[in-house]
């Protein structure tokens, strides 16, 4: 799985995470969030290299890093899409968006395409809701959705 | 020094911008320049005023005449007609109707729209929230100077105290007493925190006041800090709120520049500086326990209690934890008095409530009203009624501690004691309408995959409990259930109530207990006919 960034970018995006949030065990999150940001996940190898240089487990390391959405821990396609399932959502016609959009992409939730050009992913609410049903792809808020208007929005991302 | 004769506000906020905000207000400044009026014409961004209909919106001032939605080759019209020749254009205005009632504070429109009761959100909408100056022109950092000019922290904590104030985070614990035991635990090092951690869903009031009134979040935390005797504060955003936290960033930095913030604050010898820290993804953060160890970087599973936060919180120190819509009562608080305070909403519960009301309603959006407002008066005021005439079936209201509230409820006055008198919960403030379309195993199945995919998995009866209960309710939405599945989903709503480490496990019982209350026939047309009564489940597994 690491073999998707070689080893001396996650030095790099350690080092400089690092750099940035200094070595203290409190700014641990901000550091791991800081190096999936630059490399697009967080590879094991750089769990490890943040472990060695703020001198805690491994371990320790990976059970926070798995704990929080933001920080992923495998890698995605080039798009990543987060659906939201929360109730309100639901309410206001989510169901059937979603039927269609699992349709459109032909994968399940967590999955990725097999070209590499989506990952699918449902998210608890993002406080969008009197737009809702709502989705986010990649940093864009995309919201009164309708099952018509999904389709579309797909076709503006490469 | 030159005299400003006009200001145009574009509306600044993740549906301004989506719908391309930023151009129209690039154009604006364009064809201000363009006829050499910058020196007379400011133009700036409001943000907050979400109305779905009508963004975005441009609001010119001194006329307070709204346009929207605007589109940029609306904009050379509106310069040359209403600025240059003073000649408003209704052609660009919408109707009032298409306003919810989040406009009401604009003069032109008063008298046309039910009033809101605006306190916590009275800049929101009305400043430019990157603006200090603006932030001062609307009695901006009056209640800290008066604060550290005139009061001792026990004048602060007694007034806040007597205002009645509750936390507005979804508990509606005595805001007063929690800064009381804060201020009596000695210790040299204290904290203060704020709650930003917005994720109940249907819930965005914190946002809405962060992105729109960053600095009354600043001055309501250095007072808090004065009063309990700390010299730092951490605000814990939510991860996904980006606009949030840069606005308070920036609003930080100029407070510390203007002197309302950092060393010797106004003269005062107090100090106290504000950190502000993004959460990474964990709905469980809210839990103010959590909250406390997702920011010491550890994984955010709540602590057991007692010890509690105001004598062991942040690396177990004494600390004080507020919910942003808290926090931002104080100042208005400090600076008109707490007898003012309490001629708003009940006796029980003072003060106004921000809403956000969702579902199968005309109008969405965002209110403050007092609380002891009826849902009734909120469905048929604010919402603009039922969508297409349907009727109510259910609210839910919030999705942790909130509950669900049959129509039968809807005369009952919302405040933390009617609710809690009437075996209801008021939550964190969303306000779901849900008309008879909805299905109720269907709703309860939503919520509860949200406690299975939240629940931080410390403590078994959550982590099992929701999981199964999940399971259960999945199965009778596909036909397949049985009438025991109603003691199990009973002994799980016990064992979640009972036995769980914090708030979320109790609450995820709450969606299920109200349901087999309320709901109970409904319920029993799926297991015993195999019938979803509002023909929303798909009940296919019946036939096998």
């Amino acid at each position: 799985m690491d073999a998707v960034v070689d080893s001396h970018r996650i030095t790099l995006a350690v080092h400089e995470a690092l750099e940035e949030h200094g070595h203290s065990r409190g700014e641990l999150i901000p550091v791991l969030k800081a190096v999936g940001e630059a490399l697009g996940y967080l590879p094991t190898l750089a769990m490890v290299e943040v472990a060695r240089a703020m001198q805690i487990a491994p371990g320790q390391v990976f059970s926070v890093a798995t704990f929080y959405t933001l920080i992923p821990t495998e890698p995605r396609g080039r798009h990543v899409i987060q659906f939201c399932e929360s109730a309100p959502c639901h309410v206001q016609g989510g169901r059937l968006v979603w039927e269609t959009l699992r349709a459109e992409l032909g994968i399940s939730p967590g999955e990725t395409t097999p070209d590499g050009r989506w990952t699918l992913l449902t998210t608890s609410c993002i406080g969008q809701c009197d737009r809702g049903p709502v989705m986010m792809v990649d940093d864009d808020l995309h919201g009164d959705l309708t099952p018509d208007g999904v389709g579309e929005i797909l076709e503006r991302y490469e | 020094m030159t005299v400003i004769r006009s200001m145009v506000l574009v509306s600044d906020d993740p549906l301004s911008r989506e719908r391309n905000a930023g151009a129209v207000q690039e154009r604006f400044a364009e064809e201000i320049r363009r006829r050499g009026l910058e020196g007379e014409i400011a133009v700036h961004t409001i943000s907050g005023i979400r109305c779905k209909t009508v963004s975005p919106l441009a609001i010119v001032y001194p006329e307070a005449a709204v346009y929207g939605p605007m589109r940029v080759e609306d904009v050379p019209l509106v310069v040359e007609e209403h600025l240059v020749r003073r000649r408003p254009v209704p052609a660009l205005m919408p109707p009032p109707h298409k306003f919810s009632g989040r406009l009401a504070w604009l003069p032109r429109r008063k008298g046309t729209l039910p009033a809101e009761q605006r306190v916590v959100l009275q800049r929101v909408g009305v400043i430019d929230p990157e603006s200090l100056d603006d932030y001062l022109a609307h009695e901006g950092y009056e209640a800290l100077r008066r604060v550290l000019g005139t009061s001792t922290p026990a004048d602060v904590i007694d007034m806040v105290y007597k205002s009645g104030l509750q936390g507005r985070g979804g508990a509606g614990f005595p805001t007063g007493l929690k800064w009381r035991f804060v201020a009596g635990a000695k210790s040299k090092k204290k904290y203060v925190v704020c709650n930003a951690d917005e994720s109940e869903p249907g819930t965005f009031k914190d946002r809405t006041i962060l992105e729109g009134d960053p600095h009354s979040i600043v001055e309501a935390m250095t007072i808090a800090a004065f009063a309990v005797g700390a010299d730092e504060g951490y605000i814990y955003v939510r991860g996904e709120y980006r606009l949030a936290q840069a606005r308070l960033r920036k609003a930080i930095r100029q407070a510390r520049q203007a002197g309302f913030l950092g060393e010797n604050i106004l003269d005062s010898g107090f100090s106290f500086d504000i950190h502000v820290h993004s959460g990474a993804g964990a709905y469980i953060c809210g839990e103010e326990t959590a909250l406390l160890e997702s920011l010491e970087g550890k994984r955010g599973e709540p602590r057991f209690r007692p010890p509690y936060p105001t004598t062991c919180g942040l690396w177990c120190k004494p600390t004080l934890v507020n919910n942003v819509e808290t926090l931002a009562n104080v100042p208005a608080i400090t600076r008109n008095g707490w007898q003012w305070y309490r001629m708003f909403g009940t006796p029980g519960s003072p003060g106004t409530k921000v809403y956000t009301i969702l579902g199968n309603v005309k109008r969405r959006g965002v209110i403050e009203v007092p609380l002891g407002i009826t849902l009734r008066e909120v469905i048929a005021i604010y919402g603009g009624g039922m969508e297409d005439g349907t009727r109510l079936k259910l609210a839910q209201t919030g999705g942790s501690s909130g509950s669900v509230v049959p129509a039968s409820l809807q005369d009952t006055p919302m405040d933390f004691n009617s609710y809690k008198q009437a075996g209801v919960s008021l939550g964190s403030g969303a306000l779901l309408i849900c008309n008879e379309d909805t299905c109720v195993i269907d709703l309860a199945r939503v919520l509860m995959n949200f406690f299975r995919v939240e629940s931080c998995g410390k403590c078994t009866p959550c982590r099992v409990g929701t999981r199964r209960a999940h399971a259960i309710l999945t199965r009778i939405s596909r036909g397949q259930g049985t009438m025991s599945d109603l003691d199990e989903l009973e002994t799980i709503a016990e064992a979640l109530a009972t036995l769980s480490n914090c708030g979320l496990g109790t609450s995820a019982s709450v969606p299920l207990r109200d349901i087999l209350r309320h709901y109970r026939a409904e319920v029993e047309a799926h297991l015993r006919l195999k019938v979803c009564p509002a023909g929303v489940c798909a009940m296919e597994g019946s036939r096998d």
